[in-house]
């Protein structure tokens, strides 16, 4: 019926707009204060609340008194509550929805009379019972279980398939739930009388920011890896500077020499008139290291403090360490990773294989000459000058990963050499010459030994 | 912002640090590379085709601090990166390799900051620097700015200049350096061996200059008198005499 025709047929009606999102952020407030009643509170949407109760009993005196208590309390609070304990959640939700009054499940209590709409199915699934003539939550212990097995075989989600709320009702496969926890997010703020229009008093609210920062986060032991600060202009524009750090820091002097490289470019306009910092990503970090900046005179600065400093300064991508990767094409071998990732523990290199000291990013041609087509090169013209091969060894063979290239990749013949002035060099030969997978093979450069 | 050091804090540090301590005029005629000497700021000049100048370096660095466990920062500019390649973990000593933390600046000015930075840092063994050519930035200045922050934090730094001309700097120790013929090998005698560099020690703020033919043997570093060798190839099994 429509609001309309409702209202011309009794006008005093009382009408109410829903609010689904103000019913769900009330229903997360309830569950925080339900955590008073088991230390788990999961949301069950749009009206219910999970407590797990495990162990929390003999706090009030027995389940009964459990439950009275919490009769009490959201009654005082004004809730109507259908209230039921029960070892799985859900023989919980199905007595507190079709139990009995304040129903507490025991050893040898039966659940088959309750209907089968206890059993938390979708409305397709509850038709297609209720067609079948199964009614109660017993009437499925007398049908076979490889026939429900076998109607249901396609639905996978638990509320459309009876079995598997079955098996939940009885607590023969688990159900993960989701409990809520408040997480609260460190923030702090200043708001100025008078708008900022020039960098210096910007700096020093920054700084006194920071400074506010630090303490609250000492106070909670943590910290920050992701700071935002959010400036808020008298035009109503807001600017945003996100700030990350290689470990977690409380550091204000540090963190506001890090934004104040951030702040260059920032157009102040009529003036800034509120300024937050606030903290989502942060990390436990023990009450130890503080003073940072005046220890760094003395003592030098730590390793996070100094990558922290580059890699505001060069960017991300410059500062970075280098890891063994398992491929034996030489290029792929080792990849780079920020400075304080923790490497994976590889393979060893094996102590007959010599690596070059420094790498070509991409590997030069180079003309070669040598006596025998398969042969040991004899010299060879790199950028431009003429090396005489003294001393060679070779060929090293490494075959192309074909679960990763092209099927055409040639494979490469690799040759440590040294030439009468000493350096040396590891040069390949890309394929041989009756390979069929090109022409004349090509002889690059690829790495300078120490 | 980095707030820079004052050059008056310097003047507050200990009038004879830790580390000199080769005092008198024997020890140091008898100096030799692998001896104490504990140079916190080197030069090494070498060509950007050889890559022996970066071997001498990370050998002369690793010499000085081989039971250390810190980590290690080498600077490379963009120019170095391209001509003289990239740190290659494989190749790397196995002692050093783990702890490799790699800096690559787009200019000189970047390297330099890189550089300083790398050593106000407490938690590195040693930093290593490689630059090419004789940027405007990198001049007398600079290195002695990189000197003072050395030996302030007591952190080694050991700069290489690839393709560089030999321009005024206030480095401690400053060598000339190329390979030099290999160690012969313990099996096959046609295959490169052991690295060995031939470093010529041309200004040393306190000991003579002179020249060397070094090698890592595991221990120290070994030095040799320049090889003869290394002037005209070996003779092989022709006969000296002309006649």
């Amino acid at each position: 019926m429509l609001l309309a025709d409702a209202r011309a047929l009794c006008p005093a009606l009382a009408v109410a707009p829903a609010d689904p999102a103000g019913d769900l952020a009330l229903l997360e407030r309830l569950a925080l204060w339900a955590q008073r009643w088991g230390p788990w509170v999961a949301l069950d949407p749009p009206d219910g609340l999970l407590v797990d109760t495990t162990g929390t009993a003999h706090l009030f005196g027995g389940e009964d008194r459990l439950l009275d208590d919490t009769a009490r309390h959201l009654v005082g609070r004004g809730f109507a509550a259908r209230l039921a304990i029960a070892p799985t959640a859900g023989a919980g939700w199905a007595l507190a929805h079709y139990g009995p009054e304040r129903a507490i499940l025991c050893p040898g209590d039966s659940l088959d009379q309750l209907p089968v709409a206890a059993l938390r199915l979708d409305p397709a699934a509850e038709l297609v019972l209720r067609r079948l003539g199964l009614k109660r939550v017993g009437d499925l212990g007398g049908v076979a279980r490889d026939a429900l097995a076998r109607r249901f075989r396609s639905a996978r989600a638990p509320a459309a398939n009876p079995l598997v709320r079955l098996d939940q009702l009885f607590g023969r496969v688990p159900e993960p739930v989701l409990p809520v926890r408040a997480a609260e997010l460190p923030l702090v703020q200043r708001r100025l009388i008078e708008p900022i229009r020039h960098r210096p008093l910007l700096d020093r609210v920054l700084a006194d920011l920071c400074a506010d920062m630090a303490r609250l986060l000492e106070g909670k032991a943590r910290g920050g890896r992701r700071f935002d600060l959010m400036l808020w202009k008298v035009d109503g524009e807001v600017v945003q500077r996100r700030l990350e750090l290689s470990a977690a820091s409380r550091d204000a002097a540090h963190v506001a020499r890090l934004f104040a490289a951030r702040l260059d470019d920032i157009d102040a306009g009529f003036g800034i008139e509120l300024a937050r910092l606030a903290v989502p990503w942060s990390e436990p970090l023990p009450l130890s290291q503080r003073d940072l900046d005046a220890a760094a005179e003395a003592h030098g600065t730590s390793l996070f403090a100094c990558i922290d400093r580059l890699a505001t300064r060069l960017g991300e991508q410059a500062v970075r360490r280098p890891v063994p990767q398992a491929s034996h094409v030489p290029e792929r071998a080792q990849h780079w990773v920020p400075p304080l990732v923790p490497g994976i523990p590889g393979q060893k290199q094996p102590d007959f294989q010599t690596r070059p000291l420094k790498l070509l990013d991409r590997a030069e041609p180079i003309a070669v000459l040598h006596a025998s087509p398969d042969g040991l090169p004899h010299r060879f013209r790199w950028r431009g000058e003429v090396h005489e091969i003294a001393r060679a060894e070779g060929p090293e063979r490494i075959a192309p990963e074909w679960w990763r290239e092209r099927s055409g990749t040639r494979l490469r013949d690799y040759y440590r050499v040294e030439d009468r002035a000493g350096r040396r060099y590891w040069i390949y030969r890309a394929g041989l010459v009756d390979d069929g997978r090109g022409g004349i093979p090509e002889w690059f450069l690829q790495g300078l030994y120490a | 912002m980095t707030v820079p050091t004052p050059l008056s804090a310097f003047a507050r540090r200990p009038a004879s640090p830790p580390w000199r301590t080769l005092s008198s005029p024997a020890d140091l005629a008898q100096w030799r590379p692998g001896l104490v000497d504990g140079t916190p700021h080197g030069e090494i000049f070498a060509a950007s085709r050889d890559g022996g100048g970066a071997g001498l370096a990370l050998a002369l660095a690793f010499d000085r601090t081989r039971d250390d466990e810190r980590p290690w920062l080498w600077v490379q500019d963009r120019a170095a990166l391209r001509l003289a390649g990239r740190p290659y973990h494989p190749g790397l000593p196995s002692a050093l390799r783990r702890r490799l933390i790699h800096v690559c600046a787009a200019t000189a000015q970047d390297a330099l900051f890189a550089l300083e930075e790398g050593l106000r840092c407490r938690d590195l063994a040693f930093v290593l620097g490689e630059v090419t050519g004789n940027p405007r930035a990198l001049d007398f200045t600079a290195s002695r700015r990189l000197s003072l922050t050395a030996e302030r934090h007591g952190v080694p730094l050991w700069l290489v200049r690839l393709d560089a001309g030999v321009d005024l700097s206030s480095a401690r120790m400053r060598w000339h350096a190329r390979s030099a013929a290999s160690l012969p090998p313990r099996w096959n005698a046609a295959a490169p061996g052991h690295p060995a560099w031939h470093a010529e020690l041309f200004r040393a703020r306190s000991h003579p200059p002179g020249e060397w033919i070094l090698h890592d043997d595991g221990q120290v570093l070994a030095a040799g008198p320049p090889d003869p060798r290394d002037l005209a190839a070996g003779s092989g099994d022709r006969s000296l005499a002309a006649g």
